[in-house]
């Protein structure tokens, strides 16, 4: 359950979402199928609710979600280098709305899963027969200790697209030719792995063209990585020694900062560099701790063939919060889920057992205009997570670069494609 | 590489202080076999052991499930200025030695 203390508001608002939950939810269940409520527009939730009322059109399907305009992560590193727009990244939920799903513009606040009820912050009680949750991550800044909010506006984290990825693309504008950026990557489980290195490449690409005496500094609390030597590769050829990095047991592990002087301070050593990017350790989005989802790992566990919460019963939990086992947390992992969830919440309220998912995460890595490189796998449940089975492929690490061009062609067209299917 | 040590280098009397070591080893455990088959043998680092102004403070022996690249970290109390002196001895006569010094106030 929450750990948040509870106010004489909330304790307020509780017994009147629960008053609501009595008075209201049996004549609103009895008109439909059925009533999901979706919490998050992101990849997986859009992506989910949409599914849900296309794969069953009497059912009552809620997305609630406070921003009325969602920032998309990937392809944000290009963003931060300068090579797109922020506007590129930037989706509404008009179409979703357009094929009636009820798309609520407000914050949750509690989550009574007794009542099988939702509450959000003008304190109205929303009924579920089936709760979706798709929070994505927070930052768990427990474990670093100097970092917090306030921090992240003089070292950005960037790791939610929006305000901070602009704050890290204006810090490197306004850098000095010959300065370093340094970028603190934190242990896995994090959102989608290999992106802190796709970033080093991209701003090493940025720096090359314009400020060519600067430096890229990792601070990695991995000593591997997913792609390694595809980025390694492109590294060498690309940027020769403008990327310096220093993993874990070279001492490259990230224990605290210090904001006041831009101090990043790792288990051998401080750096004060003129750029820093510090991506913290994570956890899932509050709301699935709101709910009770979430185990000592600050993760939800979950059953990976309906992505039912192992904690919490009908509330289900997909993209990044959830304990994927062997599923990269990214858009694609998130969207595949959220289609396979619908599915299974469709069979669950008819009574009719859930089917096994094989779900497909992509994962495509630009390290500069017209050199790109990818990541396929394919997975389904066995046991508690998901484990990959045959039938992935990874880009060959010897490869013309006809191929690296084509795949960052594809890459774009996978960013129209996943983007269309879930917010056009 | 050299050993990675992280001492303070300064303390006040009588405060904790943690004391980090990093050295790098591959710390083949004995157990693995090549694709023909064939042991590979055991090479690891055995023992550790920190000394403060030569007096032995810390000793750790380390055994095949130790991963690469063994990390030690440990708390002792700056009773002095000085130097510590670290040893790593292992497998198939491996020696190395690190030193750090400390001000204490």
């Amino acid at each position: 359950m929450t750990t948040r203390p509870m106010t004489r508001r909330t304790a307020v608002l509780g017994i009147t979402a629960a008053a609501a939950t009595l008075a209201r939810p049996a004549v609103l269940r009895a008109q439909s199928t059925g009533r999901v409520v979706v919490v998050g527009g992101g990849f997986g939730g859009a992506a989910c609710a949409r599914a849900l009322k296309r794969a069953q059109g009497d059912l009552q399907v809620i997305l609630i979600e406070p921003n009325a305009v969602f920032t998309s992560c990937p392809f944000s590193n290009e963003v931060i280098a300068g090579l797109r727009n922020i506007e590129a990244q930037q989706f509404d939920h008009d179409k979703l709305a357009a094929e009636s799903v009820t798309v609520i513009g407000q914050a949750v606040t509690a989550i009574e899963p007794q009542q099988r009820s939702v509450l959000t912050a003008d304190a109205v009680a929303l009924p579920y027969d089936r709760l979706v949750l798709s929070p994505g991550i927070d930052f768990h800044f427990e474990a670093l200790p100097g970092y917090d909010e306030a921090a992240s506006e003089k070292m950005p984290h960037a790791w939610k697209a929006g305000a901070q990825t602009m704050l890290l693309r204006r810090q490197l504008e306004a850098m000095d030719d010959g300065g370093t950026v340094a970028i603190a990557i934190p242990a896995n489980p994090s959102r989608c792995p290999p992106a802190p290195y796709e970033r080093a490449s991209l701003i090493a690409h940025y720096l090359k063209t314009k400020k060519p005496r600067s430096k890229v500094l990792i601070l990695d609390a991995k000593d591997n990585f997913s792609q390694q030597r595809l980025f390694e590769k492109a590294w060498n050829e690309l940027y020769g020694d403008m990327i310096e990095r220093i993993g874990l047991s070279q001492g490259g592990r990230v224990t605290s900062v210090d904001p006041a002087t831009r101090t990043i301070i790792t288990e051998f050593g401080n750096y004060t560099p003129d750029v820093a990017n510090v991506i913290p350790p994570q956890r899932a989005g509050h709301i699935a701790e709101l709910a009770g989802a979430t185990d000592a790992t600050g993760w939800c566990p979950i059953d990976p063939v309906t992505f039912e919460s192992k904690l919490v019963k009908n509330v289900h939990v997909i993209g990044d919060a959830c304990l994927g086992g062997g599923i990269p947390k990214s858009a694609s992992a998130a969207s595949a889920q959220g289609k396979a969830c619908a599915a299974a919440i469709v069979n669950l309220l008819a009574g009719r057992a859930p089917e096994m998912p094989r779900l497909t995460g992509v994962c495509y890595n630009t390290v500069a205009p017209g050199y790109g490189f990818s990541l396929a796998g394919n997975y389904q449940p066995k046991g508690d997570i998901f484990a990959e089975v045959e039938g992935g492929v990874t880009s060959p690490v010897d490869a013309p670069r006809e191929l690296r061009a084509r795949e960052a062609a594809e890459a774009e067209r996978w960013f129209q494609t996943i983007t269309a299917d879930t917010f056009g | 590489m050299a050993a990675l040590i992280n001492v303070p280098s300064r303390a006040k009397r009588g405060d904790i202080i943690e004391i980090r070591t990093l050295t790098s080893h591959i710390m083949e455990t004995g157990f693995r076999r090549t694709v023909d088959g064939a042991l590979v043998p055991r090479d690891i680092i055995t023992s550790f052991t920190c000394r403060y102004n030569g007096t032995e403070i810390f000793r750790a022996d380390l055994f095949p499930a130790i991963a690469a690249n063994p990390y030690l970290s440990f708390f002792t109390v700056a009773k002095e200025s000085g130097k510590f002196e670290f040893a790593w001895i292992g497998d198939n006569g491996y020696s190395s030695t690190a030193s750090a010094s400390i001000t204490v106030e």
